[in-house]
């Protein structure tokens, strides 16, 4: 056997296995959000499903990022298609109603569905804690680099995103995010980002 | 009597004739030839910028191939933002922004994705000079193997030469 020349075949093959192998322990589906840290993108979009006492709006009204400025805002993109949204929606209403007397908002904002489907939905599963809003052509769920259902953003009250969830958000993780915004020391608010600059 | 008949004719002649149509006014063949014309190139823009950018359901799909909502959707923000007068650069960017250099189907030629730029073009010189070294070796290998069995064949027929000489009587 020609030493030289296996050592030298090896050399050369050790860097592509190398990639190869670094490749295997990525997940091909997870996308790596740019948004974490940076404003959060505006919006300003419309309740369809009011929610329930002390969260509800009323149907109709607008809900703007703008005007939660100082609240920490959790931000949750669903629809009644979505299995796995079934899964978070006790979770998500849960929390909602333990922080209902702090500076915290909920915000649900149904994704390419209907709204009557979204409110039979929301009928099945026994109620919504906080209002939802309608994003029409998905205008919003694109602003925030959404790919898929469910997706959760916590925005701290600077109006930046905080944190992403992609999947079930579970009750723990959320309310561990909530609390350590909340105990996090006020920061001045950031500019915000013009919805004319998409 | 040569009076009537003309007017018959005339009249014939006038009813079998094909339907006149007053032409259009010039302004209003030419505002909708250059709407089209603009919503072709427009159109064109939006495709350019849609092939490039990823499916964000599909697997290895442009929002331009893709038939889901979301890709549909994307590409009339695509077209808006073009209208606007934003340019592609300036709408791959936005999009770039909110989903990663991921939402790019080739991603930009600088930092580490040169290696997916190179990689093939190295890769493929290195295999050519593997294979031009291989050759020359053979090549090499058969001739000195040409060159040697030559050189036996005329040791031999010397050999031969010589045998034959030693063997003629005298």
């Amino acid at each position: 056997m020609n030493w030289r020349r296996a050592a030298l075949a090896a050399a050369a093959a050790a860097p592509v296995i190398a990639l190869l192998a670094w490749g295997m322990t990525r997940d091909p589906k997870e996308i790596v959000s740019p948004l974490p840290g940076r404003n959060a993108p505006e919006f300003a979009l419309g309740v369809f499903a009011p929610g329930e006492p002390p969260l509800a709006r009323k149907v109709g009204d607008t809900i703007a990022l703008a005007s939660m400025r100082g609240k920490i805002v959790v931000f949750n993109f669903w629809a009644s298609w979505c299995l796995e949204c079934r899964v978070e929606h006790k979770d998500l209403s849960f929390v909602a109603q333990q922080n209902a007397s702090k500076s915290v908002q909920f915000v649900g904002v149904l994704y390419n569905d209907v709204p009557s489907a979204g409110l039979e939905w929301i009928g099945k599963m026994g109620g919504q804690a906080y209002p939802s809003v309608l994003d029409q052509g998905a205008r919003t769920a694109i602003d925030y680099g959404l790919y898929g259902v469910p997706e959760t953003f916590v925005i701290d009250a600077a109006g930046r995103v905080a944190y992403k969830h992609t999947g079930p958000i579970p009750a723990a993780l959320l309310q561990a995010k909530i609390d350590s915004l909340l105990a996090a020391p006020a920061v001045q608010s950031p500019a915000v980002q013009s919805p004319a600059s998409r | 009597m040569i009076a009537l008949v003309a007017v018959v004719v005339a009249a014939t002649l006038a009813l079998a004739s094909p339907q006149v149509v007053t032409p259009p006014p010039v302004s209003a063949i030419v505002v909708p030839t250059q709407r089209s014309t603009a919503d072709s190139i427009l159109e064109a823009r939006t495709t350019e910028v849609a092939k490039g950018l990823r499916c964000p359901i599909c697997q290895g799909l442009s929002i331009q191939d893709s038939p889901s909502e979301i890709s549909q959707q994307m590409r009339a923000l695509v077209k808006e933002q073009l209208r606007t007068g934003k340019s592609p650069d300036d709408v791959r960017a936005y999009f770039v922004s909110k989903y990663s250099e991921w939402i790019l189907l080739a991603p930009e030629a600088k930092g580490f994705n040169l290696v997916a730029y190179l990689a093939p073009a190295l890769l493929f010189l290195g295999g050519l000079g593997t294979i031009a070294l291989v050759v020359r070796r053979w090549t090499a290998a058969g001739e000195s193997a040409g060159e040697s069995a030559g050189e036996s064949a005329v040791a031999q027929g010397a050999v031969a030469a010589d045998a034959g000489q030693s063997t003629q009587p005298d």
